[in-house]
């Protein structure tokens, strides 16, 4: 648990850029000091980051770096033993209280979609909202048809998961992870596994998301992507956080030299 | 890439962490482990002292068994029963012989690059029915003929176990291919055979073979009871052998039926050559499994009237020169059985995993 | 040009090259040596009958059977007929395998559980109880508990007493038989009542639920309900239960439920080694649900109790249910190892005694096969329809 941390104040002045949204709530995700290992191996090492609402941070890095761990630590997938994480002013701890409160507000979407193959697309979309939100039948029906409608797949509310193809499944993961209304949305490389000519689609879907001011935190490797939407670019490798950056600063002048080699493999072809 | 020195927080020791996490997390799971222990604790300590510490060793009849624990005097004391049944005892170097081909034929296969393993197994299976066929019953080569109603105890057992799962492999094997055939009538028959030998039990396929075969075959022509009861335990086991190799043939991809039959493979070479061998290596785990299970259900045999190894023993526990045995005679034979089925079924947990790997990449 | 038309059609092949020709010719073979094996079979079985002088047809099953059975659940003694020899083997038959499957059910599914438990403990004592239960023959087991545990019971007169009603001795499990006096229709009442009331409230609950979103605890509820109501019925209508308590006459028990020690060994036999199976077949079923979907539910915010009840029981038990149905119907055929310590069950009675009276080996083995045929083609259409029923949807 986070009882050695550093010192807070000080890494969230130096690590967030400057901001003008006034109206918008200041550090809604606050990373500090936090450390992950897996056995003896240290998977993420001394994190500090702060994102404000309606953010869109992008992170991205070579396989292995811990990106897909790090924001999976943010809805509690996985646990990290030091340091802290503060989702909306509720600190991620061992008491599974406030790990539900945190899950309630934090949608999440993942590389193989994991829909639920034995629920028709709506009631993947419903379970939540009527289970964990205790909203009424016909009221979340009506809200899942909406979002449905925003990721362009209304019409396939009654077919099964098993029947749609990889990236209408993905768009039905996003809209399942709207229906529970979140403040944040984490997608951990959710066009990784589709077939080139469905990333669009998908991708389609998030800018569509991005502008609607959601706070977002997405692991990927879809530059453009990064490039149109980021407000904030996080290039982490060997489990750290090596550079951060507005997306036009850090394509255009990367710091340092293991994010120049990476962006130089990652654009060569 | 500055590597980082920190090791992981060590909140405990690690054995106290451990069993914190792992036997005491929480009241629920505190108090299981507490209750599993408590009887473990109460039961371990008479289990040993019955077993080993109370036990009667050496002797030589039941009135040397005089300890308050087992009486392991009398497994000792009928063991030659219990192996050979009523095998003479100066011609038992014949089954010895064949126990130890059954060994050097089988053993190697456990461990992983012994050189001829392959061909070690080959000859288990095809060669070793033909010389045991010749040595067990005698009556050729100068050998003196034994009557098979001599035979018993362990050996029987293996003679039942091996006999059937190697004669009920061709006809598995025929089965299997008819059930997949475009023939409808030949696949019709293949389906009522199969279905109706799996959906019967054991016990009546031998009931139906010791009182009704018979009166199948025309007069004059009869078979021995342990010839019997073979053709039931073969006919119903080749039922469930076709579906193990019809699994096998259904993993075959599509691909390689229709390179064969690119190739102009008439249907024969194309199942000889193509197909059955790669479908056949992947059953393999699937085969030993139905090989485990048959070797259990051998023990029903004594129903009929044949001395298995179980036969053998529960004729011995009844014998009045023996009192309250029946725990160690039971104890024993679930101690064979054990040994062989565990090791067997971890044999083709480990093939399995193996061609389950071999297959993905 | 020349005016000849083409014949596209390819040009027939000869009569014994034409593949259909080929096949018809194979499946007429394969007809023609099924039939004549049948009739081989059927004319030998004849012949040997006439000259051994037994009688064929199914009359034998009006004639008197003349032999008692120890257990039986429809009336039967001895001056009744060989067709009710058959019932009563049917009935037992049927009687230990539904005990076998409920016990090994619940069993299997608590050994499966236990088995990924994260209490290392229990977790290896289900390992242990698993491998060595399955690997030993389950007819070794049915004699270990008939043989040496059952029999070494002490005699009727120095039985077990649990509590002056319940004895247990070498000649089986005595247990008091409730006998329901006048006035238990009124318990009867509340007993229906309490499960109308709990129907309702389910439904009712459920509509709440999709009209308001308010969550209803109905399975608490519901067990107060069954458990208060039919209780206090039972006060009000002024306890009409008397219990007919088994009690020693002479050298052995009179009155109340008895569980015949061969009863009782098939059973636990049956219901231990059945459950080692079910219990593998559960763990692998949990195991096939991927832990995506877990992570999926999580991330949705369910706790963990709806997470195991709306995302990993449902697809858990699309896996279990097939190869769990094909246990059950192991366990069905493995009732007949009662043969061998003298249980009456179908095998026994009536492949055993009365075939053995009889004589007619061909119409009893026929019967007995076609019984097991039909349980097992029952049991296989429930599978097919259940498969339909609850088959994942996909491409």
């Amino acid at each position: 648990m986070g009882n050695s941390m550093t010192d807070q104040t000080l890494t969230s002045e130096t690590q967030t850029p400057p901001k003008d949204q006034s109206d918008k709530k200041p550090g809604i995700i606050r990373v500090e000091g936090m450390h992950k290992w897996y056995g003896d191996f240290h998977v993420l090492k001394d994190l500090n980051l702060t994102v404000d609402q309606g953010e869109r941070i992008v992170i991205c890095g070579p396989s292995g770096s811990g990106k897909s761990t790090f924001i999976r630590c943010i809805n509690r997938l996985e646990e990290h033993q030091q340091g802290k994480i503060i989702v909306d002013d509720v600190e991620l701890t061992d008491d599974v209280r406030q790990i539900d409160t945190v899950r309630r507000e934090v949608g999440m979407v993942f590389q193989h979609f994991n829909l639920f193959p034995h629920l028709t697309v709506l009631e993947n979309c419903c379970l939540s909202p009527i289970w964990v939100r205790k909203t009424p039948r016909k009221e979340a029906e009506a809200s899942a048809m909406e979002y449905l409608e925003r990721v362009k797949i209304p019409d396939q509310a009654n077919k099964f998961p098993g029947q749609l193809s990889g990236g209408q499944q993905q768009r039905v993961a996003i809209a399942r992870a709207l229906c529970m209304k979140p403040k944040i949305m984490l997608f951990d490389e959710p066009t990784s596994a589709l077939d080139p000519e469905m990333i669009k689609e998908v991708l389609d879907v998030m800018i569509e998301l991005a502008g609607s001011g959601m706070t977002m935190m997405c692991v990927t490797h879809e530059m453009g992507f990064a490039k149109t939407v980021a407000d904030r670019v996080i290039f982490m490798d060997g489990g750290e956080i090596v550079e951060q950056a507005p997306p036009h600063e850090f394509f255009t002048n990367p710091q340092e030299a293991r994010t120049q080699k990476f962006l130089q493999q990652i654009l060569a072809h | 890439m500055t590597e980082s020195t920190m090791k992981a927080p060590k909140k405990a020791l690690r054995p106290v962490k451990w069993m914190r996490e792992n036997l005491f997390s929480g009241w629920f799971n505190t108090a299981l482990t507490l209750a599993v222990a408590y009887l473990l604790v109460t039961s371990v300590g008479p289990l040993l002292n019955w077993f080993f510490l109370d036990a009667n060793f050496v002797g030589s009849d039941a009135s040397d068994c005089t300890g308050a624990g087992a009486c392991w005097l009398f497994i000792s004391q009928r063991l030659n029963f219990f192996i050979y049944g009523f095998y003479p005892d100066e011609l038992q170097w014949r089954v010895d012989t064949m126990f130890l081909l059954l060994a050097v034929a089988f053993v190697p296969q456990f461990v992983e690059r012994f050189p001829g393993r392959k061909w070690l197994g080959l000859f288990g299976i095809f060669g070793l029915p033909v010389v045991g066929y010749f040595l067990i019953p005698g009556g050729t080569f100068g050998l003196e003929e034994v009557q098979s109603s001599k035979w018993g105890g362990l050996m029987l057992t293996l003679i039942l176990a091996y006999i059937g799962i190697i004669a009920s492999l061709p006809i598995g094997i025929l089965l299997a291919l008819g059930r997949r055939s475009d023939m409808p009538i030949i696949r019709g028959i293949c389906v009522v055979f199969i279905e109706v030998w799996r959906a019967v039990p054991l016990i009546t396929v031998l009931f139906m073979a010791s009182v009704m075969l018979p009166l199948f075959l025309p007069e004059g022509v009869n078979f021995e009871k342990l010839a019997r009861a073979l053709i039931g335990i073969t006919l119903w086991q080749s039922a469930y052998m076709a579906e193990v190799i019809r699994g096998g043939l259904q993993a075959i991809p599509r691909g390689q039926y229709e390179a064969a039959d690119a190739l102009g493979l008439g249907y024969w070479r194309k199942m000889g050559l193509v197909i059955l061998p790669q479908a056949l290596k992947m059953v393999i785990p699937g085969i030993v499994n139905t090989f485990i299970s048959l070797f259990k259900d051998t023990t029903l045999v004594l129903i009929i009237g044949l001395f298995d190894i179980l036969g053998t023993v529960q004729s011995t526990v009844t014998d009045p020169a023996w009192q309250n045995v029946a725990i160690e005679g039971y104890v024993f034979v679930a101690f064979c059985f054990w040994v062989f089925c565990f090791g067997i079924s971890r044999y083709s947990q480990n093939l399995e995993r193996k061609l389950d790997t071999g297959h993905k990449t | 040009m020349k005016k000849q038309t083409i014949d596209t059609r390819p040009a027939g092949p000869k009569p014994w090259n034409d593949p259909r020709v080929r096949s018809l010719f194979f499946q007429a073979i394969a007809i023609a040596f099924v039939f004549w094996g049948g009739w081989v079979l059927v004319d030998n079985t004849l012949s040997n009958m006439e000259s051994r002088g037994i009688s064929t047809g199914f009359g034998f099953l009006n004639e008197t059977a003349g032999f008692g059975i120890i257990m039986n659940l429809v009336p039967y003694d001895a001056t009744m007929s060989y067709g009710r020899t058959f019932w009563v083997g049917l009935t037992n038959t049927l009687l230990v395998s539904a005990m076998g499957v409920v016990a090994a059910t619940i069993l299997g599914f608590i050994i499966g559980v236990a088995r990924l438990s994260s209490n290392w403990l229990v977790a290896k004592m289900a390992l242990v109880y698993i491998e060595v239960i399955r690997n030993i023959p389950l007819l070794l087991q049915i004699f270990f508990w008939y043989f040496a545990v059952l029999s070494n019971l002490p005699s009727p007169r120095q039985s077990v007493d649990v509590g002056g009603a319940l004895f247990l001795n070498n000649r089986g499990l005595y247990l008091p038989e409730p006998l329901t006096q006048e006035g238990f229709g009124i318990v009867w009442g509340g007993i229906l009542l309490a499960i109308a009331a709990v129907v309702g409230i389910r439904i009712w609950a459920k509509k709440r639920q999709l009209a308001t979103g308010q969550i209803f605890p109905t399975f608490k509820v519901g067990v107060a309900i069954l458990v208060v109501v039919p209780l206090v019925s039972y006060l009000v209508a002024g306890s009409p239960i008397e219990w007919d308590i088994p009690a020693l006459k002479g050298f052995n028990f009179g009155g109340g439920i008895t569980i015949i020690p061969e009863l009782a060994a098939l059973w636990i036999a049956l219901s231990l080694y059945t459950a080692s199976f079910i219990a593998e077949i559960v763990r692998s079923g949990i195991l096939s649900v991927s832990k995506g979907q877990t992570e999926a539910s999580k991330a949705l915010g369910l706790p963990n109790g709806l997470t195991l009840r709306l995302v990993v029981i449902p697809q858990a038990m699309r896996v279990i249910i097939p190869p769990l149905t094909s246990q059950y119907l192991n366990l069905v055929k493995n009732s007949s190892l009662a043969t061998a310590i003298g249980y009456p069950d179908l095998v026994a009675v009536f492949m055993g005694t009365t075939l053995n009276q009889t004589g007619q080996a061909v119409e009893v083995v026929a019967i007995t096969m076609a019984v097991y045929l039909t349980i097992s083609l029952l049991i296989s259409l429930f599978m097919n329809i259940y498969n339909r029923a609850v088959a994942i949807k996909e491409r």
